[in-house]
């Protein structure tokens, strides 16, 4: 048998995937979808959020490690920008945000430490202090802030080369490309070596040692990989969806988020997190639309939204229990029986290998 | 028997005077051996001998309280089995260590880690040196499928594997580690006469082809007696016999320790 054609460790199938989605987000959105609303409200939280995920999915669901403090590294990673755009302004933008990420990426590694002595419920909880210390610092040391009294400091507008990113198209663009390229990246890292080191340290790290894998430097990287994911994710979030810098914004709440969307969206794929992330957020908006199109206000917002944590409970346990790979999985087996249903060629040819 | 490829020379590993306890318990006691280039060595015993407890000191997972041993001519100080591995030294598993969610392919692969320089920034933006060693590791990785008869199953994730199949890639994980010297926890255990003879002729020839140096941990002592060039049998922790197997199968000690002396 010989391997696939392989492009930068992409299939043929990948790269037509690739253009297909590129020319969805960049080419037909922008045409179809007039309303600012859409933008600001769903596809630029969506990106940002996913890209968050796709962090969480890295030192979780291939590194294996229980962390719970994605939104801390976020505040890192928006903080960070806040003061690189104003403080040093004549770097460009799109360095200043891969630089906001390497701050984050910083405190993954000091967060990251914990990791080497415990696991499992007991990292998760070393984690926290992740969560807490980041938003405490923030709100301790006025310097983070520019000494704002206000309380709600303003984020910059996005210059790019002199062009500013100002209305929701324009920064939902700034946003797709970021999320597209970084999201190439940790496909690239997952298919690679480094996904292949991770994958063994969470299945069986005492075997990974024998082979020669330092446990030390790769849970240390994929902590950090995963923080410059959640930086990168926190910079764009604050810049292009709150457009204001508190710290508050990124609480506990919001890891946790992050973490059902990765359970929710698969362990271990990087489509989960994207699937995930469209999940937790737009189910929501559809609950709040279906209450007040079909039941037109009858029944009471709060209970809507009690009913939305109720189903994310149920829902968790459910994939918890029967699909512990997510949604991502539900999809994959979907499509797989569709293409096995679809192609009598296949079924003949697995005939054929069984007789052999 | 024939002239080898790859005729048996000096020591290569070189256990000495080493003890072993959990608290109380003396899991070794004062053992000395050593395992000449090229052969095979068998490692027999009853169980919780300390067979396993003995690889597991080579390999660096358990820190011996005294005794040093000598890998290569260099004595291993730090003992923390990802430096030892980098020095030479694979080793498999007596309760299967694979990376269960992995495929067959992907569980080799990680066994091709130390030939792998490329970081990960080097992968992420697909350099051509990173996607040069990538396909040069496939395609080894392709041969070792190969040679051990698993090509149908190759993308399977391990974990849904039958046991038998599992040990095969097990010691397909081994092998594409290139390791000057490998440690077989019990490669046969629970594996009919077909499968066992299978596995022999793969051990066998590795040694033969690549001169592999080859520890084993067996129970089967017609295994045993076909394919090692030297045995070493330990009992309550102690060697009580080490030599080829035509000595130490007629050597009392083992033939009371191993077989159990006859209650009548």
């Amino acid at each position: 048998m010989t391997s696939k054609p392989v492009f930068m460790s992409f299939s043929k199938g990948d790269i037509i995937n690739l253009i297909v989605m590129m020319g969805i987000g960049l080419a037909v959105i922008p045409l179809v979808v007039q309303s600012d609303y859409w933008y600001s409200s769903i596809l630029i939280p969506w990106l940002c959020l996913s890209l968050a995920a796709v962090g969480q999915q890295i030192v979780m669901g291939y590194a294996g490690q229980l962390a719970l403090g994605a939104a801390g590294f976020m505040a890192a990673g928006a903080f960070a920008l806040f003061n690189l755009e104003l403080r040093l302004p004549y770097i460009p933008f799109p360095v200043n945000l891969m630089l906001s990420g390497l701050v984050a990426a910083a405190f993954g590694v000091l967060f990251g430490l914990p990791s080497l002595r415990v696991r499992g419920i007991y990292l998760m909880v070393a984690t926290l202090a992740s969560q807490f210390f980041i938003i405490w610092m923030i709100d301790k040391f006025g310097w983070f802030k520019n000494y704002d009294t206000s309380g709600i400091i303003t984020a910059q507008d996005i210059v790019i080369f002199g062009k500013p990113f100002t209305s929701p198209l324009e920064m939902y663009l700034v946003v797709l490309v970021v999320v597209t390229v970084l999201t190439i990246l940790a496909i690239n890292m997952t298919r690679g070596s480094p996904g292949r080191n991770w994958m063994a340290v969470r299945d069986m790290d005492i075997a990974a040692e024998s082979m020669g894998i330092s446990l030390l430097r790769t849970k240390l990287q994929a902590f950090a990989i995963s923080a410059f994911f959640c930086g990168v994710a926190g910079a764009l979030f604050a810049f292009t969806y709150l457009k204001s810098m508190e710290p508050v914004a990124f609480d506990i709440k919001l890891s946790f988020r992050i973490l059902f969307m990765v359970i929710l969206g698969g362990l271990g794929t990087i489509s989960g997190a994207f699937i995930g992330a469209a999940f937790i957020l737009l189910f929501p908006v559809v609950l709040n639309t279906l209450g007040n199109e079909v039941f037109h206000g009858m029944v009471d917002a709060t209970i809507i939204s009690s009913i939305e944590l109720v189903v994310f409970g149920v829902l968790i346990i459910v994939f918890m229990i029967y699909e512990p790979l997510g949604m991502a999985k539900l999809w994959e087996n979907l499509t797989q029986k569709f293409r096995v249903s679809s192609a009598p060629k296949t079924k003949a040819q697995l005939g054929r290998k069984q007789e052999t | 028997m024939q002239e080898r490829n790859f005729p048996i020379g000096a020591p290569i590993l070189e256990v000495k005077n080493i003890s072993l306890s959990f608290g109380g318990v003396k899991a070794i006691t004062d053992s000395s051996f050593s395992v000449l280039q090229h052969e095979v060595r068998a490692i027999i015993g009853p169980n919780g001998a300390g067979k396993s407890s003995m690889l597991n000191c080579i390999n660096g997972i358990y820190k011996p309280q005294e005794g040093q041993i000598k890998f290569k001519g260099e004595v291993l100080e730090k003992n923390n089995p990802n430096l030892i591995a980098q020095k030479g030294l694979s080793r498999t598993f007596q309760n299967l260590a694979l990376f269960k969610r992995m495929s067959v392919l992907d569980n080799i692969l990680v066994g091709r880690k130390l030939h792998m320089t490329a970081n990960f920034l080097q992968v992420a933006f697909q350099t051509p040196q990173a996607r040069e060693e990538e396909r040069v590791n496939r395609e080894r990785c392709e041969e070792i499928v190969e040679f051990l008869e698993i090509e149908d199953i190759k993308d399977t994730p391990v974990g849904k594997l039958p046991y038998g199949l599992q040990k095969k890639v097990e010691l397909g994980r081994a092998l594409a580690t290139e390791a000057d010297i490998l440690l077989l926890d019990e490669p046969m255990a629970g594996m009919n006469v077909e499968e066992k003879r299978e596995m022999c002729r793969f051990i066998l020839k590795v040694n033969d082809e690549l001169g592999t140096t080859m520890v084993l941990i067996e129970h089967d002592m017609g295994v045993v007696m076909d394919i090692s060039d030297n045995v070493v049998v330990l009992d309550y922790g102690k060697i009580i016999a080490d030599g080829p197997p035509e000595e130490v199968r007629v050597n009392q000690e083992v033939i009371d320790a191993y077989l159990g002396v006859a209650h009548d």
